[in-house]
């Protein structure tokens, strides 16, 4: 028990928990904007590889950091026009585009990263975002190192959240994505283009999600390795359901689960690792946010027409 | 002729086709400042099809649009709200997790416009309600708000655009009679300031009452333009149906036994939609009971109930024989005839042949399955049965029930449950969205049901069918029922003040 109370305590889990939840924060961002304008991107996941991928080899190549940030964007967005020309104007099936844009974007990277390296055993390494170093703001006791030591990425991530927050329910434009995820038929009488909407909606949010894939390559860690995003796709997925469709509690949500993630590696260091298996560890972040997922969600209010293929004039 | 430049809308030869059907066909039109033009016709008659086409949801195949003098550039809603043109649907195009201000405001704002002024939109639609009557609150969520008060607020859509014509489809079909009075109250107040309007109708003492001109569209074709100072609505449904249909007349009945009593029925409330409290209802042999209301107020649970979809949460529900645990199956086993209010999405299976859904009902009985297998051919001979019997125009039982039209699908459904002849008959909305022909011959095969001795709830939101097919009208309001008024013992306006709500308090 007291093991627990000293991780609580420790600087190192609070910096780490953020660290941890920044990716997360980016792709969640990407997914609610999706969701909101009423389209499922089941692309998350692939995206955030090609994103990974896309943004460590620009910098590889000799780009600098923020190039290899914008290019993983690039490529994210390549991929969110292909899922929004499937599912928005030719109305096809957003749980069967977005699994084949996962498919596709996963396997694009790993044959491009096969292709550029072919010989490679051990995966070659970039300088990645190094903590930032601010005056007296980085050296405050416990909240320097926690917030203030973070990479430069991970600011982003939380600016990007507010960003996303303030344009989705403060301007005319979020409204407009808003309004094409809960009646389409009211956006199209009211003279704007659902198509152009949701379209620009699924491109920016893959663009975000791609960004959340570069902060494993870029921040966190220094190279780009085979199933390194390894399900966080899908966790977004639901985290945007945790926050029910809002971005200040689905950035909550993130945190929380990246305590949990943070939490259990620290755990299984502890007496208690001894003696249990290390894979009860690796499950508990997931097994908590479900429990999380059932207890926040059931009276979210869904997006009324999200997955609903919108065809004009048709009743 | 008036000033010319009075004129702010003139249709030209608009022809519209989709495939093989031409939906409408070289209709010409012209609306004047301050003018209030009824467009007039069945359904099915091209009503709403123009109405798309002028607002650009669809795009003419021919002829065009002039607004003010300037042609409107087809397929283009923006074109058309800036060119002055609003337009109140007939199924509201809000977004119901939004408030009535987001609404109205929605593309009013250039999209990237920094922030926006909240306070002086509001002022705006405040100015707005007061100025025409239209009293809604802008901060309520629209999923909250009555039916007629979302009406109010697509009218509100339109005036806040400045829009010069107004363009209502429908727009009484779900208003109780004194909101339907509102709303012309409304229509005379924007007249006044010079607005024009096109008001799309099936309902004639409407039609007479507001419009100053006809237009009556029939097959897609205008067949009369006319005066209604100079017509008669006779003469008006004449020219819709191209002669004369007489509807159905229902001759006083004499009651019997009752068959099924509903006794201080409550049932839970389901989301926004109100649960029965403590109602109390007897249906007899031989018997219409009409049940009015504006829809929403308790009818869907009271459906439900009698088709054995839920049970009540207190009270009891009495059969000639018990029953055993009330469910859908118990209901059928019971003979209870269910036609449901929306046939589409409850009444049939798009994609099952017209055999599949005839025994949709009955398929677990006897006579279609044999140890545990359908019996394909004796289904087929069912709905061959009622192909011929209730004039389904179909190309055979074994079509997809998604070619039918409305009124075709409707016999049938009509032939599945009278077919097994039923002791209690559920008619909700039998005749929603059906041309004046399947009217008379969905209600007509009710009344001789009823003459062949069966019980009938007939549940509606057109008074006017309630008043002419009912021997007992109750009417429904959140949930409650008002005693059984004999046929013509109460008048329209009267039923209305029940569908409001008034008269409860002291009943109770």
């Amino acid at each position: 028990m007291s093991d627990l109370f000293d991780i609580l305590l420790s600087v190192s889990f609070w910096a780490a928990a953020i660290r941890i939840a920044s990716p997360l924060i980016f792709a969640t961002m990407g997914e609610l904007i999706c969701e909101r304008a009423g389209v499922l991107n089941l692309g998350i996941e692939g995206i955030m590889v090609i994103g990974a991928f896309a943004g460590w080899m620009a910098v590889y190549l000799g780009a600098p950091l923020w190039l290899g940030v914008t290019a993983a964007m690039a490529a994210g967005m390549l991929f969110g026009l292909l899922h929004a020309t499937l599912t928005v104007p030719f109305g096809l099936s957003q749980h069967v585009v977005g699994l084949g844009v996962t498919m596709l974007a996963t396997s694009t990277s790993y044959f491009a990263y096969r292709l550029a390296l072919p010989e490679v055993t051990s995966p070659p390494k970039i300088a990645p975002f190094a903590p930032m170093d601010l005056p007296i703001l980085s050296d405050i006791p416990f909240l320097g190192p926690v917030l203030f030591q973070q990479t430069a990425l991970t600011w982003a991530a939380l600016i990007c959240a507010g960003l996303v927050g303030f344009v989705l329910f403060r301007t005319p434009l979020g409204l407009a994505v808003r309004a094409a995820g809960e009646n389409p038929a009211a956006v199209e009488a009211q003279g704007l283009s659902v198509t152009g909407l949701r379209m620009g909606a699924v491109i920016v949010g893959s663009g975000l999600m791609a960004v959340g894939g570069s902060f494993l390559t870029l921040s966190a860690f220094s190279s780009f390795f085979f199933e390194m995003v390894n399900g966080r796709g899908w966790i977004c997925i639901a985290l945007v359901v945790f926050g029910a469709w809002r971005p200040g509690k689905a950035v909550l949500g993130a945190l929380l689960f990246a305590a949990f993630d943070a939490l259990q590696i620290r755990l299984q260091q502890t007496p208690l690792g001894a003696h249990l298996p290390y894979q009860v560890f690796l499950m508990a972040p997931y097994l908590l946010s479900i429990l999380a997922l059932i207890l926040m969600s059931r009276r979210a209010e869904v997006p009324a027409a999200l997955m609903v293929p919108y065809r004009k004039g048709e009743r | 002729m008036t000033d010319p430049r009075d004129v702010v809308m003139r249709l030209d030869r608009i022809t519209k086709r989709f495939g093989a059907l031409t939906a409408i066909d070289a209709i010409s039109l012209t609306l004047r400042r301050g003018d209030v033009v009824a467009l007039l016709g069945e359904n099915g008659a091209g009503k709403t099809t123009l109405m798309n086409i002028l607002f650009g949801h669809y795009v003419a195949d021919d002829g065009r649009v002039e607004v003010f003098g300037q042609p409107l550039p087809p397929g283009n809603p923006r074109a058309a709200l800036a060119a002055g043109v609003g337009m109140v649907h007939q199924h509201f195009t809000l977004a119901d997790n939004l408030t009535v201000l987001d609404n109205i405001r929605l593309g009013t704002e250039s999209l990237f416009a920094r922030g926006t002024s909240h306070a002086a939109a509001r002022a705006r639609v405040e100015r707005l309600s007061r100025d025409f009557g239209l009293a809604v609150h802008p901060d309520a969520r629209v999923g909250s708000l009555t039916v007629g008060e979302r009406q109010r607020v697509e009218i509100l859509k339109a005036l806040y655009r400045d829009a010069r014509i107004l363009i209502l489809d429908e727009p009484t079909a779900v208003l109780t009679p004194q909101e339907a009075e509102a709303l012309f109250a409304t229509l005379r107040r924007a007249i006044a300031q010079g607005l024009s309007i096109l008001f799309i109708s099936h309902k004639l003492h409407e039609v007479m009452a507001i419009a100053d001109r006809c237009v009556v569209l029939r097959h897609g074709k205008v067949v009369g333009e006319v005066a209604t100072a100079e017509t008669s609505g006779a003469e008006l449904a004449a020219m819709m149906v191209g002669g004369e249909i007489a509807l159905p007349e229902a001759r006083p009945a004499t009651a019997g036994a009752v068959l099924m009593r509903l006794d201080g029925v409550t049932t839970p409330d389901k989301g926004a939609a109100p649960g029965l409290k403590r109602v109390t209802l007897d249906l007899r042999a031989g018997e219409i009971v009409g049940l009015a209301g504006v829809s929403g107020n308790g009818q869907a649970a009271l459906a439900d109930l009698i088709s054995g979809l839920i049970v009540p949460a207190s009270g009891q529900i009495t059969l000639g024989a018990p029953p055993a645990r009330w469910s859908p199956r118990e209901a059928i086993r019971q003979g209870i005839a269910r036609i449901p209010e929306d046939r589409h999405k409850t009444g049939t299976i798009a994609d099952f042949t017209l055999t599949e859904n005839a025994v949709l009902e009955g398929y677990w009985q006897p006579g279609f399955s044999k140890a545990g297998l359908m019996d394909w051919r004796a289904a087929e001979g069912f709905a061959e049965g009622i192909i011929a019997a209730y004039d389904v125009r179909c190309p055979g039982p074994g079509a997809r029930i998604r070619l039918l039209s409305g009124g075709n699908m409707q016999k049938l459904i009509l032939g599945r449950v009278l077919e097994p002849g039923p002791k209690i008959i559920l008619a909700n909305q039998p005749v929603r969205g059906l041309d004046v022909g399947a009217i008379a011959y969905v209600q007509s095969r009710l009344i001789a049901a009823r003459d062949g001795g069966a019980a009938v709830l007939l549940i509606s939101e057109d008074l006017d069918e309630i008043m002419g097919l009912a021997d007992v009208i109750h009417v429904m309001s959140e949930g409650r029922l008002s005693p059984g008024f004999p046929r013509g013992s109460k008048t329209a306006a009267e039923l209305g003040l029940w569908m409001a709500g008034q008269g409860f308090d002291h009943a109770a």
